[in-house]
């Protein structure tokens, strides 16, 4: 191609890949309540398909070599609402923090 | 607020098993999904029915939807002219409730073979068919599918005669896809409700072809 | 009617991919007027643009490289990424 410069790296249609994983892996509760975030809050108005991709496209290659599906996507809802003025960095540290003292798994905590 | 602690042998509501999540370290990003929630519910943004129903909601989608309105169109001229016309309306005539998805359907034949690919993300027609499958967002189904669709099809156990053209449709904007199968000649002559056994979830991907039930 | 896909390489939330850009393509149908990504990506409020339909053989798209020339793709390009062929 004469000039890619400027092809973002998850605009992959075309590139050099290997095999394809057949795999496929059962939704947990937390990855379905992720789901179903991004839809209510695009349903209120508060962020929308486009934004969710574009914070995703933006986390970079990394992101997606790195995170699952939805800790991407939970990583992209929660910038979609400080972004959207819909709750605080400060706010979300401190909620994290009284989430986390819970306890040690996601039964425990959620 | 509430609490669903899941009985790990039972099935979700979509199908599958539950994971044995909810006993695993808590992560970061699990952390994180409470927290949004949570914040989200007290600000009075949600509720935590709205969660609890529209997992519900999502749950109920799955390929069971998609094969009825493919055995629909084999088994009705006229619900398949209105389905190739307008897909999403068809759906929703059909009583399937897609929300405010656009959905195109394309047509296997004897001289076309379909298949659906999001390059840029992960574009599904989950409203009517549910989830995608982890494969169908992979780096390799996304990269390949475009340049090399008869290879990626032959390894998905569908190899198409040099005579017949593959289309691929590359899901980039508000569109989304179902193929519409060809019905296979040993399923001819059954009730709509025999034939929606044969669809499999692969087929309406355009990765698959019609099977007979197991 | 036969378009051809700019070849423009912005930043920024794009939804016309890079494989296509430059390409020659036939119109297979006008799908209708959808809010632009680029703007609501942003939270901007959208202008709606057209989106049409555009069909590429392989040959266009990959040259040489294409596994059959005549095989398809179809993608769904916003109008001003568009211009006539």
């Amino acid at each position: 191609m004469a000039e890619f410069f400027g092809k973002r790296w998850h605009d992959m249609g075309g590139d050099p890949a290997g095999h394809i994983n057949h795999d496929q892996h059962d939704f947990a509760l937390w990855e379905k309540r992720v789901d179903a975030l991004m839809v209510l809050a695009s349903s209120v108005g508060l962020m929308n398909t486009d934004s969710l991709r574009r914070v995703l496209e933006d986390m970079g290659k990394e992101s997606y070599e790195t995170m699952t599906y939805y800790e991407r996507w939970i990583a992209s809802v929660s910038q979609n609402m400080v972004e959207a003025g819909a709750f605080s960095t400060a706010e979300l540290a401190d909620k994290m923090a009284q989430v986390k003292a819970r306890g040690a798994t996601y039964g425990d905590a959620t | 607020m509430p609490h669903d602690h899941h009985d790990h042998d039972t099935l979700s509501p979509s199908g599958h098993p539950y994971r044995k999540d909810d006993d695993t370290a808590l992560s970061y990003w699990q952390v994180l999904e409470i927290a949004v929630r949570e914040l989200l519910i007290e600000k009075g943004h949600i509720t935590a029915v709205q969660v609890h129903d529209q997992i519900n909601t999502m749950d109920a989608r799955s390929p069971a939807n998609g094969a009825k309105v493919v055995a629909r169109a084999w088994c009705n001229p006229e619900f398949k002219s209105a389905l190739l016309a307008d897909a999403a309306q068809a759906s929703r005539d059909m009583g399937f409730d897609i929300g405010p998805m656009h959905l195109i359907a394309v047509e296997n034949t004897a001289s076309v073979h379909n298949v659906v690919v999001c390059t840029l993300c992960s574009c599904y027609p989950r409203n009517l068919l549910g989830l995608p499958p982890d494969w169908y967002k992979s780096r390799a189904y996304r990269s390949r599918t475009v340049i090399e669709p008869r290879k990626v099809l032959s390894e998905f156990g569908v190899d198409i005669a040099q005579d017949v053209q593959v289309r691929v449709h590359d899901s980039t904007a508000d569109m989304r896809y179902i193929v519409l199968p060809a019905q296979p000649a040993l399923a001819r002559g059954l009730l709509e409700n025999e034939l929606a056994q044969w669809v499999t979830r692969d087929s309406m991907i355009g990765v698959g072809i019609p099977q007979a039930p197991i | 009617m036969k378009v051809r896909v700019h070849n423009n390489w912005p930043p920024g939330h794009i939804r016309t991919p890079a494989y296509l850009r430059g390409k020659v393509g036939e119109v297979e149908r006008d799908i209708g007027l959808f809010n632009n990504p680029e703007q609501n990506a942003y939270r901007l409020p959208p202008q709606e643009r057209n989106l049409v339909r555009v069909r590429f053989t392989m040959s266009e798209v990959w040259g040489d490289a294409a596994e059959t020339p005549d095989d398809v793709i179809e993608a769904e390009i916003y109008a001003h990424w568009l211009e006539p062929a």
